[in-house]
């Protein structure tokens, strides 16, 4: 394999867990909800993944178990803003710190364990062409998973019926409820989404990112893939585009500290977040670019009249 | 078995009914009912893990007050917490979300050591002053960067301020392996222990320092500014009202700026008193989430900096019970974190019941309770 194909795979494996994470939260904030708890959900995802493939030996049943963790933990988001009315702000915030601590206790017992690697995807003869082989046909499954989950959703939100409910919800609750939508239940459907998505992102990461569990081991990539959803200006399309460059950067910084260049490795692992504040300030700048497509209810509780 | 569930269906529902007025009895109430609530499922984890659930409780929370030691350690704790706790409470307030007071806390500690690392023999009370002022300058500063980016370019706060926090600790991390490591260290990414002047005074068999009055002042100060002056009233309009603020004349730019400098010139003090106060040095850790912590403190003490006292000192609390109750029932202390996750949760959505209340309401369908759709 060529180091450029080396670079090309490990930037396809960064960046798949920020594109999981950030496509389902694309879908909850376009449906009028801003749930910052992306961090604890995909962290659940991440422990809970990593203990039931080492329990049970099947990568798959931790990554499914990771999917279900990631649904449970963002229902409780849902149960607090939805149904209770809290301040979405605060209440993510309650999510992540709890995702935090309670990964790290239900992962106290799997700390330095060995665990189980998902494999790639092998097809015979398509894998082992020459320079695509291992680049198209060679992934790791939930790469595949990834983007079919981006086209889904583009494809979901513009061309289909659900799509447009989900926006109608997203841009204007009330009208949406006027016209005999069930706001609270569409929102609920799509915290759910990105609750399930958040934790096949984690799942990425404790099963074939790092396989084994580290406390903490999302280390803001939750964060970050709520920066993408802005960056994106809510469109799936570039979300993709600004997942992968970003998981550009994540390499670049580790392959530059690799190479013992003469940067000290603090300022490389600092890249990303740099990155991160400019993409937002580029994409803030531009008014128009970023208001254009912002759900207009984004971030407020919906209560109906009775 | 149609005709069954009918029969079984319940006839009333639980609502939600917005209150016409908030019910200042709940806003004192949430709080209490939010620990309850913390401390059963408390219980009920420690159960499923299978220790005995009263015993872990009572080490927990009880038994870190019952000796003069502890009483020491959890007052050291919840210093930093109260500190910054108090300016996160005027921040959300004011609907600012500064989310990276665990960045600011440690630029202030890297801009206070400043004294003590480079100009090791400058030796006098004036040096002391001189770190606390550097301290809280430095966290104000680093905390306005999120300030200017959301009034310059519009970006989230939330982000960057949270962005801010990986800086810092990294920029943290290089100073004490690069530049200012101790040479006489054996290598160890430590900085030079501070000494003399440079620590803060200290009393007390413990460890209680001269931090623990700066919080209070503070805590005592932003009290006094919150209710009786023109600034409190002012944050207060524009943070539950930004509209009426606005016509009122009083500048959301300039709001977002003050709760920037205010909250991360605290958090900065707060660093600078950890590494001058408790620890002595700088090294790679210097807080254990504190900056995040005071985020709880701060909903928990009802965004009121009297309530913030009590709430630093019982999230203190927290942390010491969490290392006791790993030291005797071998229980990760990670439960710490947990339980203050839980104790946000809780919180929050006990606070619902400030603005609504419960209501039963009959479902039978033969009567007209339409308008409930959802």
């Amino acid at each position: 394999m060529s180091p450029y194909e080396a670079i090309l795979l490990t930037i396809i494996t960064a960046s798949t867990p920020l594109l999981l994470a950030a496509i389902g939260e694309l879908v909850v904030e376009r449906s009028g909800v801003l749930n910052l708890g992306i961090e604890g959900m995909m962290v659940m995802g991440a422990v809970c993944g990593f203990a039931a493939a080492h329990v049970t030996g099947s990568a798959w049943l931790g990554v499914i178990a990771a999917t279900f963790a990631g649904i449970a933990t963002s229902l409780l988001f849902g149960l607090l803003t939805q149904t209770l009315m809290t301040n979405q702000v605060a209440t993510g915030l309650a999510i992540t710190l709890l995702g935090l601590g309670l990964s790290g206790l239900i992962g106290s017992g799997f700390v330095g364990l060995p665990g189980v690697k998902l494999a790639n995807v092998s097809i015979p003869w398509l894998s082992d062409l020459p320079y695509v082989g291992r680049l198209i046909f060679g992934q790791d499954p939930l790469v595949y998973v990834s983007i079919a989950l981006t086209a889904g959703v583009a494809y979901t939100l513009n061309h289909t019926r659900m799509g447009l409910i989900i926006r109608a919800v997203g841009q204007n609750h009330a009208s949406a409820h006027n016209l005999g939508y069930r706001v609270v239940a569409v929102r609920y459907a799509c915290i759910a989404f990105g609750g399930a998505t958040s934790g096949l992102a984690g799942a990425y990461l404790s099963l074939v990112y790092t396989p084994q569990w580290i406390e903490n081991m999302t280390a803001g990539r939750g964060w970050i893939a709520l920066a993408l959803v802005v960056f994106s200006t809510w469109i799936p399309g570039r979300l993709a585009a600004g997942a992968y460059l970003f998981g550009g950067v994540w390499i670049l910084g580790l392959y530059a500290q690799g190479m013992g260049v003469g940067i000290p490795s603090q300022l490389l692992s600092s890249l990303p977040y740099v990155a991160t504040i400019l993409a937002l300030v580029i994409i803030s700048t531009n008014r128009r670019l970023s208001l254009i497509n912002t759900p207009a209810s984004l971030g407020q509780g919906f209560v109906p009249d009775r | 078995m149609n005709k069954l569930r009918k029969h079984l269906e319940l006839n009333v529902q639980l609502i939600l009914e917005k209150r016409p007025q908030s019910s200042g009895l709940m806003n004192l109430f949430s709080p209490l009912l939010a620990i309850v609530l913390t401390v059963v499922v408390g219980g009920l984890i420690f159960a499923a893990m299978g220790k005995p659930p009263l015993t872990a409780l009572y080490l927990y929370f009880i038994d870190p007050l019952t000796s003069w030691w502890s009483v020491e350690e959890v007052l050291v704790k919840a210093g930093p917490l109260v500190l910054i706790g108090v300016g996160l409470a005027v921040c959300f307030k004011a609907n600012v979300w500064n989310i990276g007071a665990e960045g600011q806390l440690t630029v202030g500690a890297l801009m206070g050591a400043i004294i003590p690392i480079l100009w090791g023999e400058w030796q006098s009370p004036l040096a002391l002053l001189a770190m606390l002022c550097l301290g809280a300058l430095g966290g104000a500063l680093f905390a306005l960067i999120p300030a200017w980016l959301k009034t310059h370019f519009g970006v989230n706060e939330i982000l960057t301020s949270l962005m801010l926090v990986y800086i810092a600790q990294l920029l943290l991390d290089w100073f004490v392996r690069g530049p200012w490591k101790d040479p006489n260290g054996y290598n160890f990414p430590k900085s030079v222990s501070f000494e003399g002047w440079h620590l803060l005074p200290m009393w007390g068999d413990g460890r209680m320092h001269f931090g623990l009055i700066v919080s209070l002042v503070a805590a005592l100060v932003l009290f006094w500014i919150m209710r009786h002056t023109l600034k409190g009233f002012e944050i207060n309009v524009v943070g539950s009202a930004p509209r009426a603020g606005t016509f009122a004349g009083f500048s959301q730019t300039k709001m977002v700026w003050f709760c920037f400098a205010l909250s991360g010139g605290l958090a900065g003090l707060a660093g600078l008193i950890e590494v001058a106060g408790p620890i002595g040095q700088l090294q790679p850790q210097i807080s254990p989430n504190y900056g995040f912590t005071a985020i709880i403190v701060a909903f928990l003490g009802r965004l009121n900096p009297l309530g913030v006292i009590f709430a630093g000192i019982l999230l203190a609390i927290s942390y010491i019970g969490g290392e006791g109750i790993q030291i005797e029932l071998g229980i990760s202390s990670k439960i710490t974190q947990m339980f203050q996750g839980m104790l946000l949760f809780f919180i929050l959505m006990c606070d619902t019941l400030i603005l609504y209340q419960l209501k039963w309401i009959s479902t039978k369908p033969n009567q007209p309770t339409s308008g409930h759709a959802s």
